[in-house]
């Protein structure tokens, strides 16, 4: 498979002013490049959710959009640190370790992860103190 | 239903009057948890919703809401505002509770 479209983002921790951006442009992108709506809106929810994890949870990270020639999308969430703990209870449907600021603000329902599973096609996370990567695969069909 | 008759009716406050209202409503989703809306939202829905910080409009932006009802009276940054022109989302002020403003929302056939 060989990438047709790269792309990467940075994104700033506690940045909640612009938190979302990146995921506007990559939908924005992928829209024009004629990607199924109902494949759009699922990345969209990925993307969003995974933007706001490193914001909110790591000390802010990038993210990498692929456009292979097979269609598959990808993107990686990659950021340096802290890493996830216990990734088995992070994809538990509303546990959170999301602060206070990050509560009051609507997020931390515990949901962000399992949303991110239940919408993508391909799911692969890998945490360590050193940091978190993120693989997410959408296909469309 | 349209925004524009939504509005007239129910008297909402708009907020971002430049905006086109002839966008049409497919029905009504209530929530604060972002996650959740974005989780659970359905394109061309109206959100009712009590959080006024800039995170709403990417939210909106990215489930494809027709607009953003903020209910209760809740506090709008103005940055929001200028923002959600920016982005052609729609946002109105309702006095009422979330649920009163549903209410009237299920009461005109959404």
């Amino acid at each position: 498979m060989n990438s047709v479209i790269h792309e990467e983002y940075s994104v700033a921790q506690y940045d909640f002013a612009n938190a979302g951006k990146a995921s506007s442009s990559i939908k924005e992108h992928l829209k024009q490049l004629g990607v199924d709506p109902q494949v759009l809106r699922r990345i969209a929810v990925a993307c969003y959710e995974s933007e706001i994890n490193l914001i909110i949870h790591a000390y802010g990270g990038d993210i990498i959009l692929d456009v292979f020639d097979d269609g598959t999308i990808q993107l990686i969430f990659k950021d340096e640190g802290p890493g996830i703990e216990d990734i088995e209870k992070a994809m538990t449907p509303g546990f959170s370790t999301a602060s206070e600021k990050a509560r009051s603000m609507g997020f931390g329902a515990g949901m962000g992860l399992p949303n991110i599973k239940r919408v993508s096609d391909e799911f692969d996370i890998q945490s360590s103190s050193e940091g978190t990567t993120l693989t997410l695969r959408f296909k469309e069909s | 239903m349209k925004l524009n008759e939504l509005m007239n009716e129910l008297k909402w406050s708009n907020r971002t009057p430049d905006l086109n209202l002839e966008r049409e409503v497919s029905g009504v989703y209530c929530g604060d948890l972002l996650s959740w809306v974005m989780g659970n939202g359905l394109p061309d829905q109206a959100w009712i919703t009590v959080q006024g910080h800039m995170n709403i409009i990417a939210v909106a932006g990215l489930r494809e809401f027709s607009c953003i009802i903020i209910a209760e009276d809740a506090s709008i940054e103005e940055e929001v505002i200028q923002k959600a022109i920016e982005e052609n989302i729609p946002i109105f002020e309702s006095h009422l509770p979330v649920f009163e403003t549903a209410k009237l929302l299920i009461e005109k056939g959404l």
